[in-house]
């Protein structure tokens, strides 16, 4: 069952909002960024690759 | 068995099954830290005593369980790669490095944030917060060294021995709270015996820590895959992918 009597008590936890939300907040938003992360670091690493392989066709025929 | 060990050794066999098991780690992970979350900060019944600040409990004691078995899984692969070279395993290392940093600082500022309406402080040195904060330090140490030498194996060998040294605070972690009781509440949950905690009050607790674990291993995943292209680069297999996407 729902704990509080209406929204604004939700937010307010009854004096303890702004650790209980800052704590949420903080933590949720460092673990987005750790999993999305990786994932644009891998895309650019791919891209840089791409390009370095396209630039090296286009030397002549490789090497 | 040696083969299969061989195999899980191979970078590019690790890549292209690990990223079979991605999207199920990824919705695992939201779908149990969401509902948990929910529930910790909505419907679990308020504490007697702390009131609502208590309900940061739910993303505190998975991140510092996740922090402490991280360093396990980075000293763990850090003697894997030295003893028997497995490149691999020394890319689990420096993936598990910052990951565990992360959740150790998550640990850390929540933590402080609940000290202040609880115990009146946000920061103590306390045995159990002082010993997370060298937790802390060891994560970082990792990282520094890692990117410091100009050869990988050097630098894989420095790490490994950090971490393997390193891993003496973690028992100390573990039973600082029962040898110097200060401050720190004693651990809510033990393996042996039931957790002294309510269960409408344990029980989105363990979606939490569920959903932590899913969140480590899906992380570390993502973080070894960016090594292994970062390290692979010049391989055939990674320029392929490269060419394909």
């Amino acid at each position: 069952m729902f704990q509080f009597e209406n929204f604004d008590a939700f937010i307010s936890m009854g004096g303890h909002g702004p650790y209980v939300w800052g704590a949420y907040g903080l933590s949720l938003t460092i673990m987005t960024w750790l999993a999305l992360a990786p994932l644009r670091r891998q895309r650019v690493l791919l891209a840089t690759l791409r390009q370095r392989i396209h630039a090296q066709d286009q030397k002549g025929g490789g090497q | 068995m040696w083969q299969w060990f061989h195999k899980l050794g191979s970078p590019r066999w690790f890549y292209q099954i690990s990223g079979r098991v991605l999207p199920w780690l990824a919705l695992a992970s939201v779908v149990l830290i969401v509902s948990g979350a929910v529930w910790g900060l909505g419907f679990a019944p308020e504490d007697a005593r702390q009131g609502n600040s208590f309900r940061i409990i739910y993303i505190h004691v998975p991140a510092s369980f996740l922090a402490l078995a991280g360093y396990y899984v980075m000293a763990v692969a850090g003697a894997v790669g030295m003893i028997w070279k497995m490149k691999l395993a020394d890319m689990v290392m420096v993936a598990a490095a910052p990951l565990g940093a992360a959740l150790t600082f998550i640990a850390l500022f929540t933590g402080a944030v609940w000290g202040k309406p609880t115990w009146g402080t946000y920061w103590i040195w306390d045995a159990r917060i002082t010993s997370m904060l060298v937790l802390l330090f060891l994560y970082i140490g990792i990282i520094a060294l890692s990117r410091s030498f100009s050869t990988r194996e050097t630098s894989a060998r420095a790490c490994a021995i950090l971490a393997l040294v390193g891993t003496v605070n973690i028992p100390i972690i573990y039973k600082s709270v029962d040898w110097w009781y200060t401050l720190h509440q004693p651990a809510t949950i033990k393996l042996t015996g039931a957790p002294s905690m309510h269960p409408d009050m344990f029980k989105p607790l363990l979606v939490m820590i569920l959903g932590f674990y899913c969140f480590y291993a899906l992380v570390l995943l993502l973080n070894t895959r960016t090594e292994i292209l970062q390290r692979e680069s010049r391989t055939t297999w990674v320029k392929q992918l490269a060419q394909s996407k």
